[in-house]
């Protein structure tokens, strides 16, 4: 039985010729696929490597005892965590508003406005961080602004150094990543479908919520898990906040690794957040290509 | 086409111009506001002058500003040849093998960029590899930030080209060298003058892989705004700061001009 299905079933030079030869193309690409593996992947590599040498420079885990079991990590791990989804739902409901209005309520001027926000995607974050300590800091204009109305000397707004902050920087720069995979979801929306709606008597929260968010859904489950994934790893904000009460995943490496100058330490802590955000990545990626597969077969 | 009546259409354009005036226009405004104050104690900044951009433009600063632009520029091209070869390279292999390209040059993206500076830092601090208290370690951050950028630009905009015209070429008899330079890197010339001016803006803002690695002899922008910050110098860290945008602006323009004179062709 055997030596029948291992006899070839037709000689060899039948089969149907490659279309081209594959080692070629192959050979090419090898270049610059070397170049990242060195320079992204082993250096990723060799973080993790570094974490498991334990105290003594030996092969050990106690320091990945020490980091976990330690009060500054498991705060800044559940602070970065709650920082990034409540940023992340800010994000989801001001950009599906902002989204909104720009496809469908048309105004002039709105593709300057387009722009604008298009620009913010390419700007530095801390930028933001640095606008609010004028703005909303303890001496800042609106606190100023509110003393000299209500004629009280002590600061009103006091939420600078704390989550709340950060959330609010994160909403104001992480919020065009979703407005622009919005925009793209509405551009294929047919209008006819919202005047047909509109005339049979459907008020707009109805055609909102039955004949828009239902197109939206895939393009807003895209863009919040690429600013869930954003707001995970944000180093900048956090920065210059500089508060202690706010520090995350990303700070603690920082100071641990260059502060402090301990590289196994924040080689752990490194290697937790590589994990949580490529695991994520990972779910956005499939996600991604689901959407994407998906108008490619109503089309 | 959403809202009908005339009333309900004002409220919500009201509503949108309030939150767009104060999430997005109001930051940009009060940081150049704020390095053209002489102090901000009132509502409003007072004693506005140029002051600080003439500090913001000399010494340190500018030798900063020097420095991310070399960076930028540098690691920019670096990245964008590079990933614009990987994009074009991986049309051509099995699907397997341009599956892992893609995860491959994605993943600067997904991790955070402390933690790629603090790669960088253990894997270039040893001979051979031996970059660590060099500018080279910061133009290679900048440069393995950047690529995921350049490469997933660069693939998207080969997605969207048309392959009749290089199908065209190829069944004219045109070799693969001739296709690529006489009619695939030109029917990309507007993908690519986006893509720079992207890799350039990103490496003049980046800040947390930086950090990790930098030298005391090759301190970008970003890095020296911080260190104004952490002294307390909130001021002139916004002139800097201003200068940081408006040097991206140009060169986003810059290259955008790009863009639009290969469109006229």
């Amino acid at each position: 039985m055997t030596a029948v299905l291992d006899r070839p079933t037709a000689p060899a030079d039948s089969r149907p010729p490659r279309p081209r030869r594959p080692i070629r193309p192959i050979l090419w690409l090898l270049p610059p696929l070397l170049i990242v593996l060195v320079v992204a992947v082993y250096p990723l590599i060799r973080v993790s490597l570094e974490s498991t040498r334990g105290s003594g420079g030996f092969l050990g885990l106690d320091t990945w005892a020490s980091v976990l079991g330690s009060q500054s990590f498991q705060s800044a791990l559940w602070r970065t965590i709650a920082i990034a989804v409540t940023s992340t739902i800010g994000c989801l409901i001001l950009g599906t508003f902002l989204a909104i209005v720009l496809a469908f309520v048309p105004f002039p001027g709105s593709a300057v406005v387009g722009r604008v926000i298009d620009t913010i995607l390419a700007l530095p974050s801390f930028l933001i961080t640095l606008a609010f300590t004028f703005l909303y800091g303890t001496a800042g204009a609106v606190n100023a602004l509110i003393g000299a109305v209500t004629g009280s000397t002590s600061p009103v707004l006091n939420f600078l150094y704390t989550p709340a902050g950060v959330i609010a920087a994160e909403i104001t720069f992480f919020t065009p990543f979703v407005i622009r995979p919005l925009l793209a979801a509405f551009s294929l929306l047919p209008r006819q479908q919202l005047d047909v709606a509109a005339s049979l008597g459907a008020s707009p929260l109805r055609v909102l919520r039955s004949v828009i968010l239902p197109e939206a859904w895939p393009a807003l489950m895209a863009g919040g898990s690429l600013v869930l994934l954003l707001t995970l790893n944000e180093f900048g904000i956090v920065l210059f906040t500089g508060a202690k009460g706010v520090i995350t995943l990303p700070v603690l490496i920082y100071t641990r690794g260059i502060v402090t100058f301990d590289l196994p330490g924040a080689a752990v802590i490194a290697t937790v957040q590589v994990v949580l955000s490529l695991s994520l990545y990972i779910a956005y990626r499939v996600l991604f290509s689901r959407v994407t597969r998906g108008r490619q077969g109503t089309e | 086409m959403l809202l009908w009546s005339r009333r309900s259409r004002l409220t919500v354009l009201a509503v949108f111009a309030v939150v767009v005036l104060v999430v997005f226009i109001a930051p940009l405004a009060t940081v150049v506001l704020a390095g053209l104050a002489g102090s901000w104690t009132g509502p409003l900044p007072s004693g506005l002058g140029l002051g600080r951009f003439g500090e913001a433009l000399s010494g340190e600063n500018l030798a900063s500003l020097s420095v991310s632009l070399q960076t930028a520029f540098l690691a920019g091209g670096l990245a964008l040849l590079l990933g614009t070869w990987a994009a074009i390279g991986a049309r051509e292999v099995p699907e397997w093998l341009r599956r892992v390209t893609d995860a491959v040059f994605h993943l600067p993206i997904a991790v955070p960029s402390v933690a790629i500076g603090l790669g960088l830092l253990i894997a270039f601090n040893s001979r051979p590899l031996l970059l660590g208290g060099t500018r080279w370690i910061v133009i290679l951050a900048h440069f393995v930030l950047v690529l995921a950028f350049a490469f997933s630009s660069v693939s998207a905009a080969l997605d969207r080209l048309n392959p009749a015209y290089r199908q065209a070429a190829e069944s004219l008899g045109a070799g693969s060298a001739r296709v690529l330079f006489g009619v695939t890197l030109p029917l990309l010339l507007p993908a690519l003058g986006a893509a720079a001016g992207l890799a350039i803006a990103l490496s003049m803002g980046e800040l947390g892989a930086t950090i990790m690695v930098y030298p005391a002899t090759w301190k970008t922008l970003p890095v020296t705004i911080f260190g104004l910050t952490d002294r307390g110098q909130a001021f002139q860290a916004a002139a800097s700061t201003t200068v940081l945008l408006l040097v991206t602006l140009i060169a986003l323009i810059a290259l955008g001009r790009i863009r639009g004179r290969a469109a006229l062709r």
